[in-house]
């Protein structure tokens, strides 16, 4: 099957071009909800199948590259429709197939009754279709398609109820945005492949990461490459600076926000960087970049989240954090962990955004956490879910995001950057309150909605893919037990990707050997201080009210500027997108292009006119008179060569 | 003369071809309902010809004593004439109903051009490309003319053959000077002689004959006069197939003679005549396109600047060249036949609604055929990702490797202007409301054959890099 891989790829497409073309024809819900979630059903089932046989292979050949037939071929530049099946690239399929089919089948209950249902599916397909080639793909190239691919799914996302209002101005604007933003990372990206191209002479994975260990490439190059991929990560990923599309996207369905804006696409940056590992450790300064900017979004999200009254609103940066976490276990070097948190994050996450959709549905589009309350006993099972979820993501064992998190941040640790590690256990703690926060403003307390409401739990067909994630929300850390408690085999998940890091970890300095003694010890304080943010927040919100009030008002400057997201929307608006408008419309529109641009133009365009005009008198359909046409031209050629000789 | 029944199996689509004729004459003067008859078997001797030249195109091999060669390209050219007449027998099924009595020798003719044109292509032998010439030109001749009432066609088709016999004549005369000079008509024999060959001015005489013949034929500047009169006198889908078969046709013809040239290394003799073939072509039907009202002469004038773009590939003189424009020419038929195919929908009874102005709106009222005719127009302005981007890709990239890379330039300024009229269609369909109302006919038959067209023109468009690859393996 292994083979066949690319299945995965054409199944989807298939049900975006099923639905997207017969979908206003198709009537029945049904049908279009099975076609859609059928088609990545198929490709988990594919992508299961291919993981076991490569399991089954010796370590040394885990690496499959299926090419289906050439693309490009200018020059120097080959480029193929192949798509390379290894260690990495099987997590990741096996995620956004397995997660992606749970979220489809939940948008059949979700999505029950729009007007658009099969517009949905058919864009939901084609997400999968890109997503499934950015993270198969074996060159750059073929990563990039996926790349915009993904980019243009969000857009069309975001923006899918394009006539509802969404803050102060439209979905739309919130899609174009996103689309914007995307567009800054991917020049980065761009940048990348050209100075990859330069420096090594192919885009091909294989290739370039061999040819980084060959070649005699400098340092400055390396961080050169290293820094706009990275700069194309951070738009894709939503981190600092490019982090501020994420909490507009959420105005797309929520079953959208759960698997592209949480589970998968946004974990694309973190895909890509671990896939150029090699590029990144040979860039030490970059790396640290890299660390730095991941805890800096880490805690910055995580702060605004404190103070946020929109339930998906939270969530969005509480994705926005944890996909810092991804980075700074990357920037540490531990590319492994940084793939262990994104795969256990798309669990719990998702979880956490598909029980707000419960929510939301249950309380007729009402998404402001101070007007919910007491819900628990409406709704038992998506409460139970989303308790798990957020112990999951405050990182208390032995639920997944505990290992996860934990790995991170101890090889942070062990890294020599213990000050981003004192970072890393605060922002851990800013999570466990906010997520508990969340929590108890929405399923405890006394009900704080009007008679108008009426809520109730969710159709089955929502509820158990809630029921799934939660249940590998619990056991999905257990494949990376660290190797203090798991013995000998050491963790499970890091010796099955190791073989995709070993070119990197050659090339970077050795971990430093600390004691066991040492990780049992940052371990603890990491859980307790979760824990006590967790008993801290349920005190507040439940017992006393108060006392968030008072420290809002004790602290006001602080609070408005959590509350307001630190004005970065505003200084953007001030200091980079209102000067562009300005000076675009003054001087670009005004007079480059109308006067300049299109003057020039459109007099060449009339010159060509006229002379169209009066050559077209020269057909003046008579038979002889063409005759004699060719016989001048003829006359002329033989002219020519005898002359010529 | 056979050597063996494997040179039957080789040469087995022309007999299908061949066949068809002959079944196809007994059927029509039998059967009264021969109409559709023939049809069903045109569609049949077509689509067998064109797959299995497709399925067979490894099978490289020269037959008949060095008269005539199958495999390799030769099959892919087969398989562009084939499923271009395919095309045209679709688009022909409900058209030549509407416009004008019905004759049954339409499919019989049809099937004897395309007969011409696997000839041509297959040749290596100047007379054997004479035979498939005339075969595919006289055929061409009595096409435009069918419907012997309607005036215009009449024109049309008495133009055509008045000038294209003119030019004929020129071919022969200069087959006349190669074999007087060379004493050979063997095209592998002149490719071996020709550097010698090349002292002298008779041969080279009547090559710059046959060359400026065959210029006619591919409807180039300044042998193009007879073209917008022609397409605008034919019926639409035979039009399409002149603009489409015939010239990769004589463009095959080209390739298979001037190969001595590029092989020999001697290319660069006849390459100021080429450049400046293909350079006026290019400029001079982009240009006069413009003031166009009438779609087909549109369209022919657009034919001629494609003949233009095609050029660049003969004067590049390289193996880029030839793949180029041998990709180049199955990505314009399926573009143009499409074209031409929803332009025969539109048209109305009596060859009305042929204006530019009646296509304005038609996005509202069929946004299908709209949506179809602006793939068309963007492949035909090399826009990609459909075929006719790769199309002047590939040609372009010929001639910047041999340094040609200011009749590059000339190249794209000329797309540049041809963008012009043909987005003004899709302007016209999509942001301009109806003037008259303009009902397109029902064909499901055409609307196979559009959407066929269609279908390849962004398969060319998507694989591009398989199909060069194919290509270019056999040169």
């Amino acid at each position: 099957m292994t083979q066949h891989i690319y299945l995965t790829i054409l199944l989807p497409l298939l049900g975006f071009l099923v639905n997207g073309i017969f979908g206003p024809k198709i009537k029945n819900e049904k049908l279009i909800g099975i076609i859609g979630s059928g088609s990545i059903g198929l490709s988990f089932i594919i992508s299961v199948i291919s993981f076991f046989e490569t399991l089954n292979l010796p370590v040394d050949k885990r690496q499959t590259i299926v090419t289906l037939f050439p693309w490009i071929n200018v020059g120097n530049l080959n480029i193929n429709f192949s798509y390379q099946v290894d260690q990495l690239s099987l997590v990741m399929a096996l995620l956004v197939t397995g997660v992606g089919f749970i979220i489809h089948v939940y948008s059949i209950g979700y999505m029950h009754g729009d007007k658009a249902f099969w517009r949905f599916f058919s864009y939901l397909n084609l997400f999968i279709f890109a997503m499934m080639n950015l993270i198969l793909a074996d060159n750059f190239v073929l990563l990039f398609l996926g790349w915009e691919g993904v980019g243009l799914c969000s857009y069309l996302l975001i923006g899918f109820w394009y006539d509802r209002k969404f803050e102060k101005s439209t979905t739309a604007d919130a899609g174009k945005k996103a689309f914007i933003v995307n567009r800054i990372g991917d020049f980065g990206f761009l940048v990348g492949m050209f100075l990859i191209f330069m420096t090594f002479g192919s885009l091909n994975f294989n290739d370039v990461f061999n040819r980084a260990s060959i070649f005699n490439v400098s340092e400055g190059v390396f961080s050169l490459i290293a820094i706009s991929l990275f700069i194309g990560a951070t738009g894709k990923s939503a981190q600092i600076p490019l982090f501020v599309w994420l909490p507009d996207a959420m105005a797309g369905p929520t079953p959208v926000s759960a698997l592209i804006h949480a589970a998968t696409m946004v974990t694309a940056g973190v895909y890509m960087v671990a896939r150029c590992s090699v590029l990144f450790a040979s860039a030490p300064a970059v790396l640290i970049v890299v660390a730095v900017i991941g805890i800096l979004t880490a805690i910055v999200a995580a702060s605004i989240g404190l103070v946020q009254n929109d339930i998906k609103k939270v969530l969005a940066y509480s994705t926005i954090s944890q996909l810092g976490y991804m980075f700074l276990g990357l920037g540490a070097g531990a590319f492994g962990a940084g793939i262990f948190h994104v795969m256990t994050h798309a669990f719990f996450k998702a979880l956490l955004f598909l029980g707000a959709g419960s929510v939301i549905h249950a309380m007729h589009e009402e998404q402001d956490i101070q007007r919910y309350g007491g819900l628990k006993k409406f709704m038992p099972v998506t409460s139970k879910t989303f308790i798990i979820a957020a112990l999951a993501i405050s990182g208390i064992p032995p639920l997944s995001g505990f290992f996860s998190k934990d790995e991170i941040l101890w090889y942070t640790y062990a890294n020599g950057l213990w000050f981003l590690w004192v970072i890393g256990v605060i922002t851990a703690m800013l999570t466990a309150f906010y997520m508990f926060r969340l929590y108890t403003l929405t399923f405890e307390g006394k009900s704080r909605f009007g008679s108008d409401k009426h809520p109730h739990e969710s159709p089955k067909v929502m509820t158990i893919p809630l029921i799934i994630l939660a249940v590998l929300s619990v056991i999905g850390g257990l494949i990376g037990i660290p190797e203090i408690f798991s013995g000998e085999h050491g963790n499970r998940f890091h010796n099955w990707l190791s073989p995709i890091f070993k070119q990197a970890e050659r090339k970077m300095i050795i971990f430093g050997t600390h004691s066991h003694f040492e990780e049992i010890a940052l371990m603890t304080i990491s859980v307790v201080g979760a824990a006590a943010a967790i008993w801290f927040a349920r005190h507040i919100y439940l017992n006393r009210p108060s006392i968030a009030e008072n420290l809002s008002r004790k602290f006001r400057l602080t609070y408005n500027l959590l509350l307001n997201k630190y004005f970065v929307d505003e200084a953007y608006d001030y200091t980079i997108v209102n000067p562009i408008v300005k000076g675009s419309t003054s001087f670009l529109w005004k007079i480059a292009d109308n006067k300049i641009i299109d003057g020039t133009v459109n007099g060449l365009a009339k010159v060509v006119a006229i002379i169209s005009v009066y050559s077209r008198k020269l057909q003046t359909g008579l038979a002889q008179f063409y005759a004699i046409i060719m016989v001048l031209g003829i006359t002329l050629a033989l002219f020519w060569i005898i002359l010529s000789r | 003369m056979l050597n063996s029944l494997q040179d039957l199996y080789h040469i087995i689509p022309l007999l299908i071809v061949s066949g068809g004729i002959l079944v196809s004459i007994i059927v029509e003067m039998y059967s009264k309902d021969s109409e559709k008859i023939l049809f069903a078997l045109s569609i049949l001797v077509f689509g067998a010809a064109g797959l299995f030249s497709l399925y067979s195109v490894n099978n490289v091999s020269i037959l008949f004593n060095g008269m005539l060669a199958t495999g390799g390209n030769v099959n892919v050219f087969s398989f562009i004439f084939n499923i271009g007449a395919f095309i045209v027998t679709l688009l022909s099924a409900d058209y030549i109903r509407k416009y004008g009595t019905y004759y049954g020798e339409y499919y019989i003719i049809l099937q004897s051009s395309v007969l011409g044109m696997m000839l041509m292509a297959g040749a290596k032998d100047l007379f054997i490309i004479f035979i498939g010439l005339e075969l595919m030109s006289i055929s061409f001749y009595v096409l435009a003319g069918l419907n012997r009432k309607r005036y215009n066609a009449n024109e049309a088709s008495l133009k055509y053959f008045l000038l294209g016999a003119f030019a004929t004549g020129f071919i022969v005369y200069g087959i006349g000077l190669i074999y007087g000079t060379a004493q050979t008509t063997s095209i592998d024999i002149l490719t071996v002689r020709f550097p010698q060959l090349t002292g002298n001015l008779l041969f080279l005489a009547g090559v710059l004959l046959f060359l400026v013949g065959f210029t006619f034929k591919i409807a180039a500047f300044p042998f193009h006069m007879w073209v917008p009169d022609v397409y605008q006198g034919s019926p639409t889908v035979v039009a399409g197939l002149f603009s489409t078969g015939g010239k990769a046709a004589a463009f095959s013809a080209i390739l298979v003679t001037l190969a001595a040239l590029f092989n020999g290394n001697v290319g660069s003799l006849f390459t100021p005549y080429l450049i400046f073939v293909s350079a006026l072509s290019m400029i001079y039907g982009s240009i006069v396109a413009i003031s166009q009202d009438d779609i087909k002469r549109m369209l022919a004038y657009s034919s001629i600047s494609h003949a233009g773009y095609l050029a660049i590939g003969l004067a590049a003189g390289n193996s880029e060249g030839t793949a180029g424009i041998i990709f180049y020419l199955a990505a314009y038929s399926f573009m143009n036949l499409g074209a031409f195919g929803i332009v025969a929908l539109i048209e109305g009874e009596n060859e009305t609604n042929l204006s530019i102005a009646s296509y304005a709106g038609l996005a509202k009222r069929n946004p299908a055929l709209a949506a179809l005719l602006s793939i068309f127009m963007f492949s035909l302005s090399g826009i990609p990702p459909f075929a006719g981007f790769f199309g002047k890709y590939y040609v372009f990239f010929a001639a910047i490797k041999s340094g040609l890379t200011w009749l590059a330039l000339i190249g794209i300024l000329s797309s540049v202007i041809s963008v012009y009229f043909y987005l003004r269609i899709v302007v016209l369909m999509y942001f301009k409301d109806q003037g008259e109302e303009v009902i397109p006919s029902k064909s499901a038959m055409g609307m196979v054959g559009v959407v066929l067209s269609a279908i390849l023109v962004v398969l060319l468009g998507v694989f591009p890099g398989s199909i060069i690859n194919l290509i270019s393996s056999f040169l």
